[in-house]
């Protein structure tokens, strides 16, 4: 599957002075709130991700209220698909107008009826809705089944965040729910389960 | 019956109520809904007359406006399914009138076909990524209310079936949070922006809230976390932080009595529900409030008692406990929310009782915490332990071991220090002593009965505290103080014959001091509770001071027996109260220390005793300060 892609950042975050008195939580707790919200800075969406601090030192950064400057350097896992890259999901909902699938678990993908090949034909077989293949028999694909398709439309939704929005030095990120719209025409075919 | 499609009127799907019936398929239909939305997805000017026609047929079709006939919501059921068939032709660019009407219609409104239909839809539409599915989710929160025009009738049809209604909206958002995993993420914004504030009527608040309940119970609160339940108790707080008790009694006049803003008088004007008097207006307005977080409370201990049957009572404990330390804790003595906590500890004492203390005692012996915090949560330990029937005498030994010991170290640090008593630098020391001696008035008696706690009690370091400079028995409430060291005299608790001399140097300017502005040293949040309806979850649990033995009833005991016996009803306890005038030393601990609410036919204005949506017209302080 592509799209998936280790950075390396270095980061300062800002802590507020109530938090001081668990430093490394707090830390954590910023990052936290980032996973699974799409980030500009990194031009996707943050799954995982590993910190070291630097050093016990922070800068005390002045502002209306000075906060704490803590840097250090972190291991980020990220999603960013691109246009006409393959991604696989699982299918959670099947219809003749189109295939819902979940990319990674968090992200939905729909594959609307006219991007699905002609070959895949929508059917109802013993009461459950498939897509089959006429070329291939048991080349079908159900609700639970995994498909790769190529991406052909991505959306990055952005509205303001609240406790985010001091986060990170140079950003004023405040991304949030990543739903990508994967359509392929050709490519979508299944796995073996 | 049956509809027909005529195709030279566009979509206009009639229903034939002749002989003529002509069953049109599902296919028919999707194929002219698409047609009548694939007609209009084009420049506006360059959309033929006829397609547009076709298009304004469906918007009417779909039309939110409610008293719809049978045939109507047929019609409309037959497009909905179309619809639902057709959500890849549907564009926000091109059909947004019909999408409007979609997202305007209110389930509430229809039958039970019509509503899974509008909900299949909706499902549909929220599957869509990033294109409806904000729109679907407000639609189904906006639902969680019914209209005003069903509100109003208590004895509307639809509202008999709530609990379906509510059932199928949690299934709805279960599809869409299987279909799009982060749709919790942003549910939980729009229920924070749909929220109703306390100013809305009660019944809206109370089906939210009961929506929201249900939510939390339903598999999608474990998705949305603690924060519906967060949001119900923050809404409490709102409505408990309206309720004001007059200012505390700088008057002479209302020395000992806390008028609660519902006067007797001026309940009689709301009882009569005559029009508001703008010179009335804060204090129905104070009722008011009251009468809707009475209600909420009702609620709430009802979702808790499901709780608890359900076996999740601990998890929903934690998330109560957070919140109580996080708005609960700090509001200024907040007069009811709390209850929410005392009541979940009473359905199980042994896990959420034992946690509550624990979480309180460890507030207040943390260096880390701030001092006002410390000082409140050590006032609910106090209050708790003093009030909760269902604590054991063990635990509440155990907490004041811990207590006594965190006053013993403070004492020995601080000995010799101060020549001069200096209250509010001490403050929190003192809230901790008179938090052991108001315990103790209520749970003496109970340890000394058991052998082992009694010796444990003996073995506190009482006496070096009470004595040490910091002279608590001076600073703290004197009322307490009073009782404690009469409790004290007679269970024979100090060993030595010291004698405390401050009887006559009682001076209750030393503890509003440490008190500080807000009162501090004389909040007692477990007092008596007085909302009518929820009452009847505390009361079965709480320890009314009337019914407390103390060390020094032995004498007295047969009296004591029977009027125990007699507390079961307010008339009676009534009767307590004015028997006990002749023994003027009950008389005094009763009048200070009980806070039993007076029943209403105490006082002659309030004659109406059937009047639901009154609180009691009068609390007694928790204690009323000397000047």
């Amino acid at each position: 599957m592509e799209g998936l892609r280790v950075v390396d950042a270095n980061l300062t975050v800002y802590i507020h002075p109530s938090k001081a008195r668990n430093s490394r939580h707090a830390i954590l707790r910023q990052l936290s709130s980032l996973l699974f919200t799409y980030s500009e800075v990194f031009d996707g969406v943050i799954l995982a991700f590993e910190v070291d601090i630097k050093s016990t030192c922070c800068k005390i950064l002045p502002r209306l209220i000075p906060n704490f400057g803590a840097e250090l350097k972190a291991n980020l896992l990220l999603f960013s698909p691109m246009l006409n890259m393959l991604v696989e999901g699982k299918v959670v909902k099947l219809g003749k107008e189109s295939i819902h699938a979940i990319v990674l678990g968090f992200s939905s993908a729909s594959i609307m009826s006219e991007d699905i090949r002609k070959e895949l034909k929508f059917n109802i077989k013993h009461g459950e809705e498939v897509f089959s293949s006429t070329s291939h028999k048991r080349h079908v694909i159900k609700v639970g089944s995994i498909v790769r398709f190529s991406v052909k439309r991505h959306q990055k939704r952005h509205r303001e965040g609240n406790s985010e929005k001091d986060l990170l030095q140079d950003s004023d990120l405040k991304g949030n729910h990543y739903f990508e719209r994967l359509n392929h025409p050709q490519k979508s075919r299944k796995r073996t389960e | 019956m049956g509809m027909e499609l005529q195709d030279n009127e566009g979509i206009a799907m009639e229903v034939q109520d002749d002989g003529e019936e002509r069953d049109f398929s599902d296919a028919e239909a999707f194929s002219s809904v698409v047609e009548a939305l694939t007609g209009v997805a084009m420049a506006y000017n360059m959309v033929d007359q006829s397609d547009r026609n076709q298009y304004n047929n469906l918007v009417s079709i779909v039309d939110p406006t409610p008293g719809k006939g049978p045939e109507e919501e047929a019609l409309l059921v037959t497009a909905l399914k179309a619809l639902t068939g057709a959500i890849s032709k549907m564009d926000v660019a091109f059909h947004t009138s019909l999408l409007s009407n979609i997202f305007s219609l209110c389930i509430w409104n229809y039958g039970y076909e019509t509503r899974k239909a509008i909900l299949e839809l909706i499902i549909s539409l929220a599957a869509v990524p990033d294109k409806f599915l904000n729109s679907c989710l407000h639609m189904l929160v906006s639902n969680f209310m019914a209209p005003k025009r069903i509100r109003q009738y208590n004895t509307h049809p639809r509202l008999a079936e709530k609990r379906n209604i509510y059932g199928e909206l949690y299934v709805a958002l279960h599809h869409i949070v299987d279909l799009v995993p982060l749709a919790p993420m942003m549910l939980k914004e729009i229920i924070d922006k749909k929220m109703p504030r306390t100013t809305d009527p009660k019944e809206v608040l109370v089906m939210f809230v009961e929506c929201m309940l249900g939510l939390e119970s339903d598999e999608i609160g474990e998705f949305l976390g603690s924060t519906l339940l967060i949001k119900v108790v923050e809404l409490l707080v709102d409505l408990d932080v309206n309720i004001n008790w007059e200012d505390i009694p700088q008057d002479e006049l209302n020395k000992g009595i806390f008028d609660m803003e519902l006067d007797v008088e001026e309940n009689a004007h709301d009882g009569a529900g005559i029009g508001i008097k703008p010179e009335t207006g804060k204090i129905l307005k104070g009722n008011v409030f009251a009468d809707k977080l009475d209600s909420l409370m009702v609620l709430v201990c009802e979702h808790l008692d499901s709780c608890a049957s359900d076996g999740h009572l601990v998890k929903v404990f934690d998330t109560l406990a957070e919140c109580f330390r996080r708005t609960v804790m700090n509001a200024y003595k907040s007069k009811f929310v709390q209850f929410v906590m005392f009541y979940a500890c009473s359905l199980d004492p042994e896990i959420c009782g034992l946690k509550f203390a624990v979480m309180l005692t460890d507030i207040f012996v943390s260096n880390t915490e701030d001092p006002t915090s410390r000082m409140s949560s050590v006032s609910y330990l106090a209050s708790y332990l003093s009030r909760a029937k269902f604590v054991p005498s063990s635990l509440v030994a155990s907490i004041l071991k811990r207590l006594v010991e965190w006053c013993f170290q403070y004492c020995q640090f601080r000995n010799g220090c101060e020549s001069v008593v200096y209250p509010k630098a001490h403050r929190v020391f003192y809230s901790g002593c008179q938090a052991v001696m108001y315990i103790l008035c209520f749970r003496m008696r109970q340890l000394m009965d058991i052998p082992q706690l009694r010796s444990l009690l003996f073995h506190l370091p009482l006496e070096p505290i009470l004595c040490s400079s910091l002279e608590p028995l001076k600073v703290c409430l004197p009322t307490i103080v009073h009782e404690f060291l009469r409790q004290a005299k007679a269970a024979s608790l100090f060993k030595t014959s010291t004698c405390f001399p401050y009887d006559n140097l009682l001076e209750s300017e030393f503890s509003k001091a440490f008190g500080g502005i807000e009162r501090l040293d004389m909040f007692f949040p477990f007092d008596p509770y007085l909302l009518k309806e929820s009452d009847r979850f505390m009361r079965p649990n709480f320890e009314f001071w009337s019914m407390v033995k103390t060390t020094y009833s032995n004498c007295n005991s047969e009296d004591e027996d029977e009027d125990l016996d007699a507390l079961d009803d307010n008339a009676e306890h009534d009767n307590l109260e004015s028997n006990s005038e002749s023994d003027d030393e009950i008389e005094f601990s009763l009048s200070r220390m009980s806070i039993t609410p007076k029943p209403a036919f105490h006082y002659p204005m309030a004659g109406n005793l059937h009047n639901g949506a009154r609180m009691p017209a009068r609390i007694r302080p928790s204690m009323s300060p000397e000047d």
